[in-house]
């Protein structure tokens, strides 16, 4: 272990764990199908040799054996660069840019949202179309109350909009359908936000970094829950 | 070596069907032995140390890492060709029964993506017909299977405590690793149950929280045995201890945890004596005019064609369902109900585990100043059943008991964080939504209650005349029906999980507490913990397979998956299916040896 002691240093997830794949790859033997053919009972002299075996390995591509290792998100993406517009400027009105973190559409989120409404699956399916039909609600909304379309409002007219559908039990009844829109696209949003590194540094998370042991809740935290 | 098709010519001492934790078992145990071991398994091959994704990050995943019905336990889960439905191999439900069949079509099965939860069942599980006149009782008691719970141990590598409880029992001393420290919520926890009465202790995980002593275990496990000592120290010699991050059910590449493809196959295949072929999906059992199993019948599945294996000795270890559906499916002018079936038990007495669950949101945990929590993966801790006398007494109205299992708290970010936050925050949204994140990321917790299901009539499996899968092979059909021990159980596990979420200062999230237990027991099989369908026994017309796990019938045929459970304790089962898978392996050498088989 003495390979991975050396990567415990906390300094950005990304570059922790190349190392610690490298530490881990000089540490562990070879592969399986290798590991299996190189033990193999010695041969003898004039006996034909250990040739690869003839089976298939590794992943096969599809849906229910994708590559693990080169992820791939095959399918096309249905929304149309208005939507995405649109939809960029709702998600930085959910996750906008503080002292902390950036907003949302910088690291990704609106790309990460069509791809979730555009994959073929029956609830991402019925997501689409409430992206969709949540979209163009916000654009006819915004252009009866305020003449203009959502991304083209100022900040005050944005915040009128989504306070009536920003939560479901508070929305009145002609809202609703608005409410529910909105929810989605705020988990939506929350999940491809928190998901980057961004949004990770931002919760301080810390972990996915190899460590040489686990020592349990630091004395700050012990002292935090009354347990000190 | 893995091999398409055996050489005709070679003769195997013993075919195993499948190669998870009672196959890898098996064909570890034979072929150290020095028997001749054909491995079959239905999927494709599997090698966690090239293919598992260490390290990556929902972010880089389609989805960012959620289930699919293509992936239902999320992209990385080391789950190839299953979940649960398999492409091409279905299964029907009878009317009004509710039941879901996982698989896993890869080398090792669902040891590569499995919970590590391992404890063993205690001297009332093995006789629970005794203690309270329900269900049926084992042909073995807990003094047979513990010294192969401690060999198990020790070869596959468990932490845990040093607790020994009421049919809770420990480890002797120097069998498990030490356990990790507890996470901060899982001290908080622990706190808020001390005063109610409820004991949190120590999980016991296959996971390896120090390297294995590649010196002397081996000589304790296999005395007198050269090559067997000689493989298993090479094996233990290219294992790492955990390194606290990564999850378990994506696979270990570093082999720190038990997966049959790290730890069983390998020392396994370095004998020299054990073959396997992969994407071999055995349908019958095949005998001779005497009624011994002469081998098996297997599609290739590459090449769709039949292919027949031959072996004075067949072990099946497919799972439960699949051995039992094998076995159904072996149907000769001689065993017309299916082989091994004389007694119509084959398919009965199908078990899954009890299950309900419950989340909780603990004001004391927000705002927690920052670290790492990853640990290993699952609980470090947990609630063994703690209510055996009151259960004796009569007092709970539901005969048998459930462990907890609970966590929660600053994990890596993944789909779905912070769903239903709205709730908490009046519907925040902008600048206020990433205080309010920062806030109650890592306050929330889960809490499942893990409990035994008592045998009944009414849960089995048999064939469907009707429908075959594509390699023309007849498929299962489920019965289910939970009985009111089991709901009562579930309603029980709610409110006692409201109760702690309580002493926490916490709230349960959607603020509502279900008593009617059969509106929170998961479905069957949603657990994934099938057992029961070939039960052992004292007596050939009350059960499939003697105290050895093998064929009251066929004197050649052995069990060694969850198929021989007779009943199912909270324990959750790989520990023990590995436990009796070596003892049946034992049994199966010695009778060899004898010239009885």
């Amino acid at each position: 272990m003495e390979s991975v002691k050396s990567v415990g240093a906390v300094d950005g997830v990304g570059m922790e764990r190349r190392d610690a794949v490298k530490a881990m790859v000089a540490a562990t033997g070879l592969p399986i199908l290798a590991n299996t053919l190189a033990v193999q009972t010695p041969q003898t002299p004039g006996a034909p040799s250990q040739a690869a075996p003839a089976v298939h390995s590794g992943p096969r591509g599809t849906p229910t054996d994708p590559d693990l290792l080169h992820p791939k998100a095959p399918w096309p993406r249905k929304l149309s660069a208005h939507e995405l517009a649109t939809l960029a400027v709702l998600c930085d009105t959910i996750i906008p840019a503080d002292a902390k973190s950036p907003a949302a559409s910088t690291v990704g989120v609106p790309a990460y949202i069509n791809e979730y409404v555009s994959a073929p699956y029956d609830g991402q399916m019925r997501d689409l179309v409430r992206v969709r039909g949540g979209l163009a609600w916000l654009n006819t909304e915004s252009t009866e109350r305020f003449g203009r379309p959502f991304s083209r409002l100022t900040r005050d007219e944005r915040t009128r909009v989504c306070d009536d559908i920003c939560y479901l039990p508070n929305a009145k009844p002609e809202f609703h359908a608005a409410a529910r829109f909105f929810d989605l696209v705020r988990d939506l949003t929350a999940t491809g936000f928190y998901t980057t590194e961004a949004g990770m540094r931002d919760l301080q998370y810390l972990g996915n970094v190899a460590l040489p042991r686990f020592d349990g809740p630091p004395p700050e935290v012990l002292r935090h829950l009354g347990l000190a | 070596m893995f091999l398409r098709n055996p050489k005709a010519q070679t003769t195997y001492d013993v075919i195993v069907v499948g190669s998870g934790a009672g196959g890898g078992m098996a064909a570890y145990q034979l072929a150290v032995a020095g028997l001749k071991v054909l491995v079959l398994e239905a999927g494709r091959t599997y090698d966690p140390v090239r293919e598992t994704p260490m390290f990556k990050l929902p972010r880089e995943a389609p989805l960012r890492g959620g289930g699919t019905r293509d992936k239902p336990f999320g992209f990385y889960d080391a789950t190839v060709d299953g979940g649960w439905n398999v492409p091409g191999e279905p299964y029907t439900t009878a009317p009004g029964s509710s039941f879901s069949w996982w698989r896993a079509r890869m080398l090792g099965g669902r040891t590569n993506h499995w919970g590590r939860i391992s404890l063993r069942m205690g001297p009332y599980d093995f006789k629970p017909k005794t203690r309270d006149g329900l269900g049926a009782d084992w042909p073995i008691t807990y003094q047979d299977l513990a010294p192969y719970y401690d060999k198990t141990e020790m070869l596959v590598g468990v932490f845990g405590g040093s607790e020994d409880l009421e049919n809770t029992p420990g480890s002797p001393p120097g069998v498990l690793m030490p356990a990790p420290a507890p996470r901060a919520p899982e001290l908080l926890t622990k706190k808020a149950c001390d005063p109610i009465g409820i004991p949190v202790i120590p999980s016991h995980l296959a996971i390896m929280t120090k390297r294995q002593d590649a010196d002397t275990l081996p000589r304790k496990l296999h005395p007198g045995n050269r090559l067997a000592q000689r493989v298993l120290a090479e094996s233990m010699r290219s294992r790492q201890a955990c390194f606290w991050a990564t999850p378990c059910g994506n696979g270990c590449s570093i082999k720190a945890n038990f997966q049959s493809t790290t730890v069983l196959l390998p020392p396994a295949l370095a004998t020299g004596n054990c073959d396997i072929v992969p994407d071999a999906m055995v349908r019958e059992v095949t005998v001779d005019p005497t009624g011994r199993a002469t081998g098996v019948s297997y599609i290739d599945k590459l090449t769709r064609t039949d292919r027949h294996a031959r072996a004075r000795v067949v072990v099946l270890a497919a799972s439960a369902c699949e051995t039992a559906r094998l076995l159904l499916n072996s149907k000769s002018a001689m065993f017309p109900n299916g082989l091994s079936n004389a007694s119509g038990l084959v398919g009965k007495y199908l078990m899954d585990t009890v299950g309900a669950g419950l989340s909780g949101q603990i004001p004391a945990l927000e705002n927690c100043p920052p670290h790492n929590q990853d640990g290993a993966s699952g609980e470090h801790m947990y609630m063994p059943w703690w209510l055996y006398q009151d259960q004796l007494a009569g007092k709970l109205g539901f005969a048998r008991g459930y462990h907890i299992e609970f966590g929660g708290g600053r994990g890596m970010p993944g789909p779905g964080i912070f769903g239903g936050l709205e709730a908490y925050t009046n519907g925040a949204y902008g600048k206020r939504y990433k205080e309010e994140a920062r806030r109650f990321y890592g306050s929330f917790l889960y809490f499942d209650g893990r409990g035994e299901m008592i045998p009944n009539e009414d849960c089995y499996c048999e064939l469907d005349p009707d429908v075959v899968d594509q390699w023309g092979i007849p498929v299962l059909r489920f019965h289910w029906k939970f009985s009111d021990h089991e709901t009562r159980q579930a309603a029980h596990m709610v409110k006692t999980f409201s109760e702690i979420i309580g002493a926490m200062g916490g709230t349960v999230v959607g603020n509502k507490v279900e008593t009617d237990g059969s509106k929170v027991i998961a479905a069957g099989g949603q657990i994934i913990h099938e057992v029961g369908t070939c039960r052992m026994g004292t007596d050939a017309s009350t059960s499939v397979l003697n105290q050895w796990c093998q064929s009251w019938e066929v004197k050649n045929l052995f069990v060694t998956d969850g198929a021989p459970f007779v009943s199912n304790a909270d324990k959750n089962p790989t520990l023990s299916i590995l436990a009796l898978a070596w003892r049946t392996s034992d049994r199966l050498v010695d009778e060899l040896k004898k010239g009885n088989l």
